[in-house]
């Protein structure tokens, strides 16, 4: 295959699928945040990325902090609760100013997002310069271990892919184990009942949009341990982000994961054995393929009209 | 006469719009801006194409389609492909490792032309296909999301990722498409060299008779009982469909309709301004073209291109003074657009001149002047 021998094969794609994790981390967590969002309320949130962004440069921020201070080692766990906090309230004072007055009309809100991404990017520009930074990582996450001479695989994706784990958890905890998750389900359900048996349905909304922009905000954070970070990083993973959601089927959490699954390995893998744009090509043309024939994504919880 | 010209115009207001427009675009700037500055406009025309026909499909039709920009693209690349042949004679060529074939496909270690290039040897065939490429992918997609009833959001999401697809594929494939750098350095058209000024004047005209050209038809389409349907289709698609009418067969021929005028925007763009590259394919140009229509006024054909030649004057002023200032802008346009003014300048213009209907007052200023008035004259009468 190729021109490489089977043991190749199978190093390679022991290595490239694990390559393929990060991004499947990073990805997952993206479309965590954007389904929570897109299931409860039909918007579709194109500055999505941006929280990303947000994420991401609060990590920087803060480890040029612990490097000042010398806690370099311990500093990330409360970068990525620092990261998650400020996508929070800034998702929190987005759905206030901007999208909720747009619930009646999703495409105007998504034209909305996309110029509240414009203008995110500029704001990270002026404020972090256009040059892409990246932070100082502690110790303990850099480096590889080797089980097999050929194979290498490096800490920081396996630490990565911990922390989508534990927030994917988190998540369904939250969505199924939790008062907070129920008002949520219900009113995704039948959003006028809900109202009808007490429940602040404009409050729900509000937190959830907040909720998935926290994630997001995760995501930065965790992107930041595989890659510098510079204005238009978040834009990057946008469409990679909305078709994720789209082929797991909407609103159900099973479906992301298995598509961000497929799409990151699909992805890694591919770009492997052809370029790097064919590889990307290759995967978004199944996946709009897959789409035209069926339309409600891979695990579809209701029909669409 | 009232229905000849509801056909064809949007009613009397619609007729008196669009001559103003046509004397606008076809005298004033002619004469009044130069050479380079025309060429700014004409650029700024080729974009209104694509905001037209957004109007259709968006404001009437209720179908936002992010991937405008590749039917454009496509369109301008189809033109591309026959001007570069042209202009990669074995002669002017003559330093390459194979003379004749295109001077990236050389730089590129191609040593013919492939065979998708082929048929834009002849200019007819090149003139179909800049039509019936673009047409006949939309039909594809709208056929493949409009039969199984896919819409709203999920139409926007697909055909952005399609138009990133196809920006990827052009970007990565570079010995057959010229890569990231597009089609360059085009010369003539049948032996026309079009860098000349005289050139750049004839298309330009030619470029903005086709745009009013495309105004009536549009405004042809809109008027019949299609129009009707289409409006319907937007605000109550069940409906429509219960009264026995084919929704996915209309919104695919409207998708196409759209497609085919974008691609003319194209073709026109490659004829003048020389070049075509990938960075007018992808998400960023698609969405922008949004804001175009967005801006002018998603329901009207004239105003979306009032909409493509202001958004994208003010581009061009900010980025050249101010480059920082031009995203922030940009970006509130969308939201400002959105939240406070749906219908854009054509709704502003349509609230605030409520009791200013320009043809009237046109019409009553005229017949006074023809009746010598004693007001409009003065008192030397």
């Amino acid at each position: 295959m190729f021109g490489y021998s089977m043991e190749d094969v199978g190093n390679i794609v022991v290595m490239q699928g694990f390559s393929g994790l990060s991004l499947f981390s990073v990805l997952l967590l993206m479309a965590l945040g954007l389904a929570i969002i897109f299931g409860q309320m039909g918007v579709i949130n194109m500055a999505h990325g941006e929280f990303m962004t947000v994420g991401a440069y609060t990590t920087v921020f803060l480890s040029k902090m612990a490097v000042e201070f010398d806690i370099v080692n311990s500093y990330f766990i409360f970068a990525i609760i620092a990261a998650f906090i400020l996508a929070f309230f800034i998702g929190y004072f987005v759905e206030y100013a901007l999208i909720r007055h747009l619930y009646k009309r999703p495409l105007d809100t998504l034209l909305a997002t996309w110029g509240l991404s414009l203008v995110m990017q500029q704001i990270f520009r002026s404020t972090f310069g256009a040059k892409e930074v990246s932070a100082e990582l502690p110790e303990w996450l850099l480096g590889s271990f080797k089980p097999t001479p050929d194979i290498d695989i490096p800490i920081n994706g396996v630490f990565v892919m911990g922390l989508a784990l534990i927030v994917t958890v988190g998540v369904y905890l939250f969505m199924f184990r939790s008062r907070g998750g129920l008002r949520i389900r219900a009113t995704v359900q039948n959003r006028m009942m809900a109202g009808a048996v007490g429940i602040n349905t404009q409050k729900v909304d509000r937190l959830t949009f907040a909720l998935g922009c926290g994630i997001a905000g995760v995501a930065g954070a965790a992107f930041t341990t595989i890659a510098s970070t510079g204005p238009t990083t978040g834009s990057l993973y946008i469409v990679d982000s909305f078709m994720v959601v789209v082929f797991g089927g909407a609103a159900s959490l099973m479906g992301t994961i298995a598509s961000a699954f497929g799409i990151a390995q699909a992805q890694s893998i591919l770009q492997f054995f052809m370029t790097s744009s064919m590889g990307k090509v290759s995967t978004l043309m199944t996946i709009v393929i897959i789409l035209m024939m069926r339309p409600e994504g891979l695990f579809a919880s209701k029909v669409r009209k | 006469m009232t229905v000849f010209l509801n056909k064809y115009f949007g009613g009397k207001q619609g007729a008196i719009n669009l001559a103003i427009l046509a004397i606008l675009l076809l005298v004033i700037f002619p004469l009044w801006l130069d050479l380079f500055r025309l060429g700014l406009i004409g650029k700024y025309v080729t974009y209104a194409f694509v905001a037209v026909s957004l109007v259709l499909l968006w404001g009437n039709g209720g179908i936002l389609s992010l991937g405008q920009g590749m039917f454009f693209g496509l369109g301008g690349y189809c033109m591309a492909m026959f001007l570069k042949l042209e202009a990669s004679d074995p002669i002017s060529t003559k330093i390459q490792t194979t003379p004749g074939i295109p001077d990236f496909m050389d730089w590129n270690q191609l040593t013919e032309i492939p065979w998708f290039w082929l048929p834009f040897k002849s200019f007819p065939l090149t003139v179909f296909f800049v039509l019936a490429v673009p047409t006949f992918l939309a039909f594809i997609i709208g056929y493949a999301m409009f039969k199984r009833r896919v819409g709203g959001v999920y139409f926007a999401i697909i055909t952005q990722a399609i138009a990133l697809i196809l920006s990827i594929l052009i970007v990565g494939q570079q010995g057959y498409t010229g890569g990231v750098n597009g089609i360059t350095d085009l010369k003539t058209l049948l032996g026309w060299d079009i860098r000349t000024d005289s050139a750049k004047y004839v298309l330009y005209f030619i470029n903005a008779s086709l745009l009013i050209g495309v105004i009536i038809l549009s405004n042809y389409v809109l008027s019949s009982k299609f129009g009707m349907l289409l409006l319907a289709m937007r605000d109550k698609e069940e409906r429509v469909r219960f009264s026995g009418y084919d929704v996915s067969s209309f919104k695919i021929f409207i998708f196409c309709f759209a497609a085919m005028i974008s691609a003319i925007g194209g073709a026109m763009f490659t004829l003048q301004i020389g070049f075509m590259s990938p960075s007018f394919v992808g998400i960023v140009p698609s969405i922008e073209m949004v804001i175009f229509a967005a801006v002018g006024g998603r329901m009207s054909l004239i105003g979306a291109v009032y909409g493509a030649l202001l958004v994208n004057f003010g581009k061009t002023m900010f980025s050249e003074n101010f480059p920082e200032l031009w995203l922030f802008l940009m970006g509130g346009l969308f939201i400002a657009v959105v939240m406070f003014f749906p219908d854009g300048l054509a709704g502003v213009y349509r609230d605030h001149a409520k009791n200013f209907n320009i043809a009237d007052w046109l019409i009553a200023r005229y017949t006074k002047f023809l009746k010598k008035d004693p007001n409009m004259l003065g008192d030397k009468v």
